[in-house]
Order: structure tokens, then C-alpha cells, then sequence
């Protein structure tokens, strides 16, 4: 149906070229405060960046060789990649189970379901890490219920260190995870799965044949996301970290805030930044990413 | 499949039922459990509190500095709002009813803003505002959430525009009104329900927002989401229970809003099209 329309658009606009090159040029009107905007506001200040991390009184490489340099700097990028790697597995590891069940059951119930996805989701980062500052403190919720119970002698140590990071950025990353697989699950075809059945593969095989195939572009997006996300995370580990948990966004914020050197923040920045968009050319390959906001209500 | 045909129920299916349970609780646990501390009446966040009380909401609404950053958020998201429905609605329009090249290449740059680690983001607006010595100022906060807010506005009017049949349109100019006659009297009021929800999100990604207004607020002018950072670099202070309760209560309306306005939006369609 749509097609019809665009395809009389199309014939329409072939019909007469100077309309539709006034066509194209009333778009790019429309376009064009976004786009500046964006100039301004966005890429300016990000070319200011690149700028800081070579150029101080001249041209220098200087501050890229210091970052190579340093083991310290060294150390916090080898944990940036450890616990993203970390969160990542782990949220492939709840997330997958998750979306296959809001893909699987009947849509209405998924509807009920996915509201517990997106309203954290949705909530700020600041209040989900809150949250788990109460529950997983030495006098925390979850200490609280683990010695009531028996579980645990004395308190155990869940919060500023490696283990709190990893619960914490875990929890705020989850429902990225669950909701890019969804949005792949959402589109494997349920008859493809009872057809194998019906051919005599057990349900084990169904699904390792059939349906886990057919949703690994989801795994990949989900994945790849999550990671890339994890690499460039500061609010969750500045909070629920120890003194030795340092990601390089931490390290960058240092720089600006205490250290004042704002040419190796920027250096930070420019490492960080190639990281994660080399990361992005690989996943906009994967899925796309204006899928995840069908998820939003 | 699970319960969609029910015919195979076998250990297998129960282990991911168990196990997706077990994430649902995990999601919404910790988001439950801090509404519920809120209202402790206890000096200690202990879960359930032994009794109930409005004391932390008392301490949040009666400091004037958790007022004042209550007008600061909205202030910046209020303007956040406004410059990236304008911009987003704009620029969905030509990117979904336009034919011209680098589309794709114009519809990434505008989601770009998604993808850069907002620490990366916020130096940036910081270094360049400090510049201007006009750091510690509403409108720069506001247009530094204007880049954040502006790929999910585009996103979301995007996906309403794809949804309306272009016809609409054509049957109204071919009946001989002009391109913005056709805009305003039949696009915009079939898609206003969309844009209604993009503006919601728009807001609700700056009220929540915290670096950006980390790097860009002054002393003075600071919003929630800094002031709740401020005081969790101290301690874990109750009264912080009470206030992510209502960001909580703003992300639950906005999130309500928007799927009424999306049922809405789906049966106007339905009737013009009947």
C-alpha cells in the first residue's frame, strides 16, 4: 500500500525535474537546523577534543605516547575491556532466556512482561545504581537477608569493589541486552520451530538448528552493544567501585575535574572513542539501531 | 514454543521459564525495593521497613537546595524539550518523505549522538563552553541534552511518519492544497500523538541525565541528577530514596503517556482509513 504512494510520489516527481530538485532542496531546508545543531554542538566539540590530544603549544604525539607508555594507563584500559567483557557474558547470560520467552509467549502477556524491561530501562542510570548502593552495602538489604538466613557469617564485602561494578553495570545493561535480542526474536517465524518438530527433532535440536541460527543476529547486536556501552561506562563504576576499579571514562573525568590536564583527558577520549565507533561500523552491520526503540512502551 | 501452542512442556522449557523469572525479578526488584525503603520510617534503608512514614519526602521537598534543583532540571529539560522536538520533527519529515542522497548517511549522523560515550560527549560541551565562559548556565546544559534528546526524537517521529500511509497526503494535495497547507491540516495532526510521545522522551532523557550537567552546572545552579551525585559521593543518604522515587514516578508517567498516545495514535489511523 505504502508502496503505491511512493511509487506515485516517484512518477510524480520524474515528471517534472526542476520540481524535484526544488523538492530535494525544500528537504534539505528541513534538515538543515538539525544538522547544524549537531555541527555546533556535537561535532565541533569533538574535533576540540582531537585537537587537545595533538596540538598543546605545537603539533605533538606526545601525550598518545605517554598513554602507551604508562603501565598505569595500560592497567586501566586491559580492566575496562576485562569487565566489559565480564558484563557482557553475563548479560547474554540472563538476557537471552529472557527475550526468548517474550518472543514465545502469547503477545499480550509479553506486553505485560516487557514494562519490567523497559521501566528500568528507561529509569536513570543515577537512581538503578542507587538502588543497588542500598541493597548490596555492608549494612545492605542484601547483607541484611543473607545473615538472617544463615547464608553468611558477617557482611560481605558486595559494594566498592570489582564485584559491585560488575552487579551494578550488569543490572543497568540488561534490558539493552534483552531488548536488541527481542526485537530479533520478534521476527523468526514460530512455524519454522514446528516444522522441525513436526519432522521428529527434539526440542533441544529445534532449537539448536533451528531457532538459535535464526536469532544469532540478535546475540551479535545485543552483544556487541552491551560491550561497546560497558566500555565508555562512568556513572555505575565511580559509584559501586574500590579505590583500584578504575575505567578509562573514570580516568578521563580525573583528568578534567582534579588533574586538570586536559590534553591527556582528551587523549583518553580520542582512544576511547575510536574503540567505540570501530565497534559501531561492525554492529550497524548486525542490527539496526532505531529497532531498539520499538520496544518503548 | 511455550505457552503459544503448549504442547511441549518438557525440563527444558521449565529451566528458561525459571530462569526468565528469575531476571524479572532481578530487573524490577531493586526498583520496587527503593520505592518501598522511601517511605521507611526507620533511620536505616532496612527492607521492609519496620514502619511507614513521609519523613525522607518531608527532608526532599522541604531542603531549598533539592527544591531549587527541582526547578533546574525542569528548566533544562523544559528547553531540552522544546529544541529537540523543533529540530527532530524538521529533519524526520525530510528524512522520511524526502528522496535525496546520503540519506542513510544523514539519518546516522543524526543518531551519532547515541553511539560516543556521553563522557566523551560532555568534555567535549564542557571544553567548549568553558571557552565561552558560559559554563554553570541553563541553556548550555539544555543545548548539551539537545544533542542527547535529538536522535531519540528523530527516532520516534520517524517511526510514526514510516507508519502513515503517504496517501493521506497525496489525496489532499491532488484536491489542490499546498505542501504546507497538506503538513498542517492533515500530517502533523494524523502524527501529533507521536510527536507528543518524542517530546516526553525528549524530556525525560534530560531530567534524567546526569554527566552533561556534571561537567556544564556551576555551584549554584545544579540539577537533581548532581545534587543526588554530590551526595552519594558522601554517603547513601535516605533522603536520596525519596527523591529517586519520583524520578521513578516521572519515568512511570512518561512511559504511561506515551503508550496511551501510541494506542491513540494507532486508532486514529484505524478510523481514517475506515
Amino acid at each position: 500500500m505504502r508502496a503505491d504512494g511512493e511509487t506515485a510520489l516517484a512518477v510524480g516527481a520524474l515528471s517534472a525535474g526542476s520540481a524535484e530538485r526544488r523538492e530535494q532542496w525544500r528537504h534539505l531546508a528541513l534538515l538543515l537546523p538539525a544538522l547544524l545543531a549537531l555541527a555546533a554542538l556535537f561535532v565541533y566539540p569533538l574535533l576540540g577534543i582531537l585537537f587537545r590530544s595533538i596540538h598543546k603549544t605545537s603539533y605533538t604525539l606526545e601525550f598518545y605516547r605517554q598513554v602507551f607508555r604508562t603501565p598505569v594507563y595500560l592497567t586501566v584500559i586491559g580492566l575496562t575491556f576485562r569487565t566489559a567483557t565480564i558484563v557482557t557474558l553475563l548479560c547474554l547470560a540472563l538476557g537471552y532466556p529472557l527475550a526468548y520467552v517474550l518472543a514465545t509467549v502469547r503477545p499480550r502477556l509479553a506486553r505485560v512482561l516487557v514494562i519490567v524491561v523497559v521501566l528500568p530501562f528507561f529509569t536513570s542510570i543515577i537512581v538503578r545504581t542507587y538502588a543497588w548502593m542500598v541493597l548490596l552495602g555492608r549494612n545492605g538489604i542484601v547483607n541484611q537477608y543473607l545473615i538472617a538466613l544463615g547464608l553468611a557469617p558477617a557482611p560481605l564485602p558486595l559494594l566498592y569493589n570489582a564485584a559491585g561494578v560488575v552487579i551494578g553495570m550488569t543490572y543497568v545493561l540488561l534490558p539493552l541486552m534483552v531488548l536488541t535480542i527481542w526485537s530479533v526474536m520478534r521476527g523468526i517465524d514460530p512455524a519454522l520451530v514446528r516444522a522441525a518438530h513436526s519432522l521428529g527433532a527434539s526440542p533441544a535440536q529445534a532449537f539448536r538448528r533451528i531457532y538459535l541460527p535464526l536469532s544469532a543476529p540478535g546475540i551479535a547486536g545485543g552483544t556487541l552493544l552491551v560491550f561497546l556501552l560497558s566500555l565508555g561506562f562512568f556513572i555505575t563504576p565511580a559509584l559501586m567501585g574500590g579505590p583500584s576499579d578504575v575505567m578509562i571514562a573514570m580516568l578521563i573525568e580525573r583528568e578534567v575535574e582534579f588533574t586538570l590536564n586536559w590534553s591527556f583527558a582528551s587523549t583518553l577520549a580520542v582512544v576511547l572513542l575510536v574503540l567505540t565507533l570501530a565497534g559501531f561500523v561492525v554492529y550497524n552491520r548486525l542490527v539496526r539501531l532505531e529497532r531498539l526503540f520499538e520496544g518503548r512502551s | 514454543m511455550i505457552a503459544a501452542d503448549g504442547q511441549r512442556a518438557g525440563p527444558g522449557t521449565i529451566g528458561v521459564l525459571a530462569v526468565a523469572s528469575a531476571v524479572l525479578v532481578f530487573l524490577i526488584a531493586p526498583v520496587v525495593i527503593i520505592v518501598i525503603v522511601s517511605f521507611s520510617g526507620a533511620d536505616y534503608l532496612t527492607f521492609p521497613p519496620p514502619s511507614l512514614s513521609v519523613r525522607w519526602y518531608e527532608r526532599f521537598v522541604g531542603a531549598p537546595g533539592w527544591r531549587q534543583a527541582i526547578v533546574v532540571s525542569a528548566k533544562v529539560a523544559g528547553l531540552t524539550t522544546v529544541f529537540a522536538t523543533a529540530l527532530g520533527l524538521l529533519a524526520a519529515l525530510a528524512l522520511v518523505r524526502g528522496q535525496f542522497r546520503y540519506k542513510g548517511a544523514v539519518y546516522a549522523f543524526l543518531l551519532s549522538p547515541m553511539i560516543v560515550p556521553t563522557i566523551i560527549t560532555a568534555i567535549g560541551l564542557y571544553f567548549f563552553f568553558a571557552k565561552l565562559k558560559a559554563t554553570g548556565s541553563v541553556l548550555a546544559m539544555a543545548l548539551g541534552h539537545t544533542v542527547l534528546a535529538l536522535p531519540v526524537v528523530v527516532i520516534i517521529i520517524a517511526a510514526t511518519l514510516q507508519g502513515l500511509d503517504v496517501r493521506f497526503e497525496l489525496a489532499a494535495l491532488s484536491l489542490g492544497a499546498s505542501r504546507w497547507l497538506a503538513l498542517r491540516r492533515i500530517t502533523l495532526p494524523l502524527i501529533a500523538p507521536g510527536v507528543l510521545s518524542a517530546a516526553l522522551f525528549a524530556f525525560l532523557t534530560s531530567f534524567d541525565e546526569l554527566l552533561i550537567p556534571l561537567f556544564l552546572s556551576g555551584v549554584e545552579v545544579q540539577t537533581l541528577t548532581v545534587r543526588i551525585w554530590n551526595s552519594l559521593l558522601l554517603e547513601v543518604d535516605p533522603t536520596i530514596a525519596a527523591v529517586s522515587s519520583f524520578l521513578i514516578a516521572v519515568t512511570c508517567a512518561v512511559l504511561g503517556v506515551s503508550a496511551v498516545l501510541r494506542r491513540k495514535g494507532d486508532h486514529d489511523d484505524r478510523h481514517v482509513e475506515g
